[in-house]
């Protein structure tokens, strides 16, 4: 059944749980009146009658989410108020010190106009050519099942490989471009070119997660009732129109989700892109803020900073998220 | 049912456990984790073989991080749950990371302690004082060991009428021009995407007895501030821009499909400038039937050379392990500091020894006398340069990684044609000062050891 696959993406653990969780219960609440009504008549639903074993089996998930996220985003705050020695062995209290570094510093300003851009451009190509492919894909469904496996693949890649593979095809001397360098010296260099850098790590990320997109597009396009289409196919709409009017308008319910799952995953899950093709430059063009906590921390041994950082991080996604839940959400109608 | 299912996978894991543990061993075992990966790191382990093998008591087991920056990352991880390991490699500029951690056993003390006689002297003067304290104490053992040198294309270099590496950068300049003339599209090749900061601006400021920092290049104090927006280095960077901007020096990196070490060893580009330490790999890697050699780096004319810098990486010993542990750990610093082993290391690796001891006994095996290992004698060279002044011997600053980066922001800017060099510049070393500044109140109330 397509909804249970929203869900089952949910669950991914390399989300942030805090954020994603608050999304997953709404949506699941959603889903879960339209899957009601609409098996309601069929399935006969099951309930556990003590108390005692729901806890016990949902206190692994809790330890689970205790250890690995409450615990460490509670370290990081406190981190974020001091300045930690990274072997240890003594911090100093500084208050918002590093808070007002951050925000007094152009660079981080930058980081987050980027990191911001990047979201924006890379979750709508994303969205875009997964919707056309799967709209295509629609009207003709010999073998659906095989797209549906085959194009969730790069999904499945790691960012890693994939930014190798890309920094590889996007090189302007080597591979694909530098043919359309040749054809127009100097047009891509994303070693020194900024916006063709973005261009570049936005290509690749919009196209890890085209095929994720595509299979949620699809399975929602396979859920709308034929009768429906061919009755404005009787009425005399054409492709195009009933695209607009039938199928767009019901769709909405997964574009929301995938909205909101593309935006937080650009956000946080962008770092292995950005270290393998661009590690953030040229000249910061790239430099995201998950990126910037990485170099920060990481390679530079500022772990104040990067807790404070990652602190604005995850508040800026939560505030994304509730923004798009609280304004975008009511415009939706799930059934 | 399900208790009984329960049960049996509790069981499961406890057996499983158990057959998990290490079957008691008579030799005592110790960690060393380091940061090379690929080829170095099957060389560390065969160094480690070598040690267990010569062994009846105490075996290393040797564990590659995957890079410099998880060697330290994990390790300060570890050190924070309680469990270092014993001994870990850390990576030139971690030194300072390391000398304020509190987390180590001094070298020297740790083989005092354990009864070994080192001669430290025996040490290649640019090597120790990179590691040393200012007393000059050894905190760690340098293990492996590189400097910048310069890689020239003898054929093209022929063509133009020239048996021998440009000395200063004069002439490296007419040079560049010539074998453009001659036809060769990329004379020299350089980076600036990431840590090439050590080469351009590091390896150019020792070899010209120029200032990075103040107070010696932090040396003499946490409160060292950034200069090499006003030395010889502002310079370079021009030169550097206008023969990149006539098209005689190409950015060559892994963003624009070939880096400048293998479009030199492919014979695309006549000249560049890395460690030592490519050395092997352009070895095995270069065009057949091409001849290459390597030089020290070019001084301006009418600067007195200085001894260039030591990269890599030095062995630490942390704190936290038993007496025994630290028998252990000496012996194992103590083995691979005998000639036998510098030589094995430096024949596989392009790496150079770090004894003169070491040194003497390679030339003595006649390894720098032929191909394909001629010619890394220079770098010993390049490090032993005799310096009049008392020039720093290294670089003794804080999160050393983030500076390195600023430098690499300035350059993309100027090449980018974003910014002047001057500006460029000097917004990196404001921007390198406000890291000195953070580093310096992270560790407020410390002395430099």
């Amino acid at each position: 059944m397509a909804v249970s696959q929203p869900t089952t993406a949910l669950d991914d653990p390399r989300r942030l749980p805090g954020v994603v969780g608050r999304v997953g219960r709404a949506l699941r609440r959603g889903r879960a009146t339209r899957a009601d009504s609409a098996t309601r008549a069929t399935e006969k639903r099951a309930f556990f009658t003590s108390r005692s074993l729901g806890w016990a089996l949902i206190t692994p998930q809790l330890l689970l989410i205790f250890t690995f996220f409450y615990w460490p985003a509670g370290e990081a705050l406190y981190w974020a108020f001091t300045l930690e020695r990274p072997w240890g062995g003594g911090n100093e209290w500084v208050g918002f010190g590093n808070f007002a570094a951050m925000v007094g510093d152009p660079v981080y300003w930058n980081s987050i106009w980027r990191s911001l851009v990047f979201a924006l451009s890379s979750t709508g190509l994303g969205m875009a050519i997964a919707l056309l492919l799967a709209l295509l894909t629609d009207r003709q469904l010999r073998g659906y099942r095989i797209y549906r496996s085959v194009l969730v693949w790069p999904y499945a890649i790691a960012a890693p490989a994939l930014g190798m593979a890309f920094r590889f095809i996007l090189a302007p001397e080597a591979g694909f471009m530098a043919f359309v360098n040749n054809i127009w010296p100097g047009l891509w260099n994303p070693a020194l070119d900024g916006l063709d850098a973005m261009i570049a790590i936005v290509t690749a990320f919009a196209w890890k997660n085209i095929g994720y997109n595509f299979i949620f597009f699809l399975a929602a396009l396979q859920a709308i009732p034929r009768s429906l289409i061919e009755a404005a196919a009787m009425d005399g709409a054409g492709v195009v129109r009933r695209m607009r009017d039938i199928q767009l308008p019901l769709l909405t319910p997964t574009l929301f989700f995938l909205l909101v799952i593309n935006l937080t995953d650009s956000f946080t899950d962008s770092f292995g892109i950005v270290d393998i093709m661009t590690q953030g430059g040229p000249a910061r063009a790239t430099d995201l803020m998950v990126y910037k906590i990485y170099f920060d921390g990481f390679k530079g041994l500022d772990y104040s900073g990067a807790a404070a950082q990652s602190i604005v991080l995850m508040l800026m996604v939560m505030v994304l998220t509730f923004a798009q839940f609280r304004f975008v959400e009511r415009r939706i109608h799930y059934k | 049912m399900l208790r009984g299912k329960l049960l049996c996978a509790v069981g499961a894991l406890v057996f499983g456990s158990v057959l998990a543990q290490p079957a008691a061993a008579d030799k005592l075992k110790i960690d060393f984790w380091y940061g090379n990966s690929g080829d170095i790191s099957k060389r560390v382990q065969e160094v480690c073989q070598h040690f267990n093998d010569s062994q009846a008591n105490y075996e290393v087991v040797c564990t590659s991080q995957g890079s410099y920056y998880n060697a330290v990352q994990n390790t300060i991880a570890a050190f924070r749950g309680g469990k270092p390991p014993t001994i870990v490699q850390v990576f030139d500029v971690g030194t300072l990371d390391l000398m304020l951690s509190k987390a180590y056993y001094p070298a020297y003390k740790l083989m005092e302690d354990n009864g070994y006689k080192i001669d430290w002297s025996n040490y290649f003067t640019g090597i120790r004082a990179y590691y040393a304290s200012s007393k000059g104490d050894m905190f760690s053992f340098p293990f492996n060991s590189s400097t910048a040198l310069l890689y020239w294309n003898k054929d093209a270099f022929q063509k133009i009428g020239k048996t021998e590496a440009p000395k200063t950068w004069e002439e490296a300049a007419d040079d560049m021009k010539a074998l453009k003339a001659a036809g060769y599209d990329c004379p020299l090749a350089f980076d600036i995407s990431q840590d090439e900061s050590w080469q351009l601006m590091e390896q150019f400021s020792a070899v010209h007895g120029e200032p990075i920092a103040t107070e010696n290049n932090g040396f003499g104090g946490l409160d060292a501030t950034l200069t090499f927006n006003k030395t010889k280095f502002v310079k370079f960077v021009t030169d550097l821009k206008s023969w990149y901007d006539q098209g005689l020096a190409k950015i060559k990196s892994p963003n624009t499909g070939e880096d400048y070490v293998a479009a030199f060893a492919a014979g695309h580009c006549q000249m560049t400038l890395t460690s030592v330490g490519d050395h092997g790999n352009i070895g095995r890697t270069a065009a057949p039937d091409m001849h290459w050699d390597v030089a020290m780096l070019p001084v301006y004319d009418g600067t007195k050379r200085h001894n260039s810098f030591v990269g890599g990486a030095s062995l630490w010993v942390l704190q936290n392990h038993t007496p025994d542990e630290y028998k252990a750990a000496a012996a194992f610093l103590n083995f691979i500091a005998q000639p036998e082993q510098a030589l094995f290391w430096s024949t596989v690796t392009g790496y150079i020894p770090v004894t003169k001891t070491g040194y003497e006994y390679m030339k003595a095996n006649g390894f720098y006398d032929k191909p394909p290992y001629k010619g890394r004698e220079v770098a010993i060279a390049s490090l032993s340069v005799e310096a009049t002044s008392s020039g720093p011997g290294g670089i003794r600053l804080g999160n050393f990684l983030q500076i390195r980066g600023e430098v690499s922001n300035g350059l993309q800017e100027i090449f980018a044609g974003k910014a002047t060099v001057q500006q460029g510049l000097d917004e990196a070393v404001e921007r390198g000062d406000a890291i000195l500044r953070r580093f310096e109140q992270t560790y407020k109330g410390e002395q430099l050891p």
